[in-house]
């Protein structure tokens, strides 16, 4: 086995126990943290897969920024451990049915599709960091622009919907 | 070299059990956080298939899928806190208003 294959069972691992302790845990803070873990071991991946700008805007906005929102929110909240009411007895079979048709449909596609995507002739020095600022600058240029409006909107949204409405 | 069926199949994966956390989760913050997981799963898919196909495509949408989901939280949260603060719960299930 090569080291990077290694490297990529390693993350893989810690992602996906991330992810399964995000689901086993009750109290919503010990959630977050386990998506804290999926999310590094993400980034993990991306360098591993030479995406390294992308690596670093996974740590910076979605480890710091968007979990440091969470947690804030769920402290804010005082959020205690999940109660489990079962108001709904109708919602458990079909939505378990409905998580392993939905495993199983992509298993199969995955499966189809075999080795439809062969990793194409490495080009080596794929310089990923100048190459997306180019293509962000140039060729995505509207949709960049977009989204700062989007951002702009969003916290605007934010703010009306989280003031005390004054009586 | 890391085969990309590896990586897509851990995307997979991730995205199952994100949906298993959306449907089985109680608590509306929990469920908030199994679409950020969701959203990461479909990440990785993107720059796996971006290093499979030698473009740089994939990472671009990757940054525009992040930017969506930090506006996303904004406004997530904010309507959670609305939420707690009327309801005084943060179980979805006693947030029936509409429900007859």
């Amino acid at each position: 086995m090569t080291a990077p294959l290694l490297v990529f069972f390693l993350l893989a691992a810690l992602a996906v126990i991330g992810a399964v302790s995000l689901i086993l845990q009750k109290h919503p803070i010990h959630s977050a943290l386990s998506l804290i873990v999926v999310m590094v071991a993400l980034a993990g991946l991306y360098l591993l897969m030479g995406a390294e700008f992308v690596a670093a805007v996974q740590i910076i906005v979605y480890g710091g920024a968007i979990m440091v929102l969470f947690v804030f929110v769920i402290m804010l909240l005082n959020a205690g451990v999940e109660e489990h009411t079962s108001l709904s007895k109708l919602a458990g079979p079909p939505g378990l049915l409905l998580v392993v048709a939905l495993a199983a449909f992509v298993a199969a596609t995955i499966a189809k599709s075999g080795a439809g995507v062969q990793a194409a002739a490495q080009t080596g020095a794929l310089s990923s960091t100048k190459g997306i600022s180019e293509m962000v600058f140039k060729d995505f240029v509207y949709p960049f622009e977009l989204t700062s409006f989007l951002i702009l909107v969003a916290i605007l949204g934010a703010v009306v919907l989280a003031q005390r409405e004054k009586s | 070299m890391v085969p990309t069926n590896y990586y897509v199949i851990l995307s997979a994966i991730l995205f199952g059990l994100g949906v298993f956390a959306f449907i089985f989760k109680r608590n509306v913050i929990t469920i908030f956080m199994s679409i950020e997981l969701m959203l990461n799963a479909v990440n990785l898919a993107f720059v796996a298939f971006s290093q499979a196909l030698g473009k740089l495509d994939g990472q671009v949408f990757v940054l525009f899928v992040i930017v969506v989901a930090a506006a996303e939280a904004a406004v997530g949260l904010g309507i959670i806190i609305l939420i707690a603060r009327n309801r005084q719960t943060l179980n979805v299930e006693r947030v029936d208003l509409l429900k007859l």
